[in-house]
């Protein structure tokens, strides 16, 4: 029973859900195995790219992942920790134009870019095509400790993780990343329970 | 609120016809990339330059910095 000590309730709505993560990186892997510990039903993970040494500062993976597709080293970790999560991988360069159809059926989308520009566009086209599900976005990540100054703010269905003013030029720590990251999973965790009409 | 505001928590002097680039310059954010929302909506940046904001509204403006 992978999740006999979850909170009561929990597991049995996290199970319905689908969320979303735009980028297995330091955020969207991170995020990922956070929700699959919590017990989520399924996962649409996206990312383009394959795994570099560079990666394991603070990504869920490792060094025997170098080479393979991010989506698809992920989805074994993920399956290693619950064999019945359900993923739909796309390795694909997700665009403005394509990010709402691929996240169609999600209940929420985390957002886990790296670069803020990409943010902007996801932000944008999430907001047109879903206004009224939530997407759960970090900015401001970067260096190391203040983690008095990560917070969670919400406009609209925005929910923004971060310090709102580190960027990556910064150096990127896993402490501090997989901290946003866990903000995000856990953000997506109450929503959903809100949703279910379970939460409070 | 009669004749303001909110921004980012901040109230501020609000004019007929004010747009969402008008509230930033009087904000003075330059800051390249942002998301900004009105009243829970979101503006997208072509519009920004025609969008009007509304006596009263709450103006979220978002920063947003690289990294993940």
């Amino acid at each position: 029973m992978i999740f006999a000590r979850n909170v009561p309730g929990m597991t049995e709505v996290l199970k319905r859900a689908t969320v979303g993560i735009a980028g297995c990186g330091g955020l969207g892997s991170n995020a990922a195995m956070l929700l699959t510990r919590a017990g989520i039903g399924r996962l649409v993970l996206v990312d383009f790219d394959k795994v570099e040494e560079s990666n394991l500062n603070r990504q869920h993976f490792f060094q025997s992942d170098l080479g393979v597709p991010k989506t698809t080293a992920l989805a074994a970790h993920l399956r290693a920790i619950d064999p019945t999560v359900r993923l739909d991988l796309h390795e694909t360069m997700l665009s403005r134009e394509t990010a709402a159809a691929t996240f169609a059926e999600c209940d929420i989308l985390i957002e886990a870019f790296d670069r803020a520009e990409s943010k902007e566009w996801l932000i944008e086209a999430w907001c047109a095509n879903h206004p009224d599900r939530p997407i759960v976005c970090a900015s401001g990540i970067g260096g190391y400790g203040r983690s008095e100054m990560m917070t969670v703010r919400r406009a609209g269905n925005i929910h923004m993780i971060g310090d709102g003013l580190s960027d990556m030029m910064m150096g990127l720590c896993a402490a501090r990343v997989m901290l946003a990251a866990a903000l995000q999973a856990n953000k997506a965790i109450e929503l959903l329970m809100q949703k279910s009409g379970k939460g409070g | 609120m009669k004749g303001k505001i909110t921004v980012n928590d901040q109230v501020i002097d609000w004019r007929a016809g004010m747009t969402v680039s008008d509230v930033l310059t009087v904000m003075n954010y330059t800051f390249k990339l942002l998301v900004i929302q009105i009243d829970g909506r979101n503006i997208k940046r072509d519009d920004w330059p025609t969008a009007t904001v509304p006596e009263g509204a709450d103006v979220k403006v978002i920063h947003l910095m690289s990294g993940g």
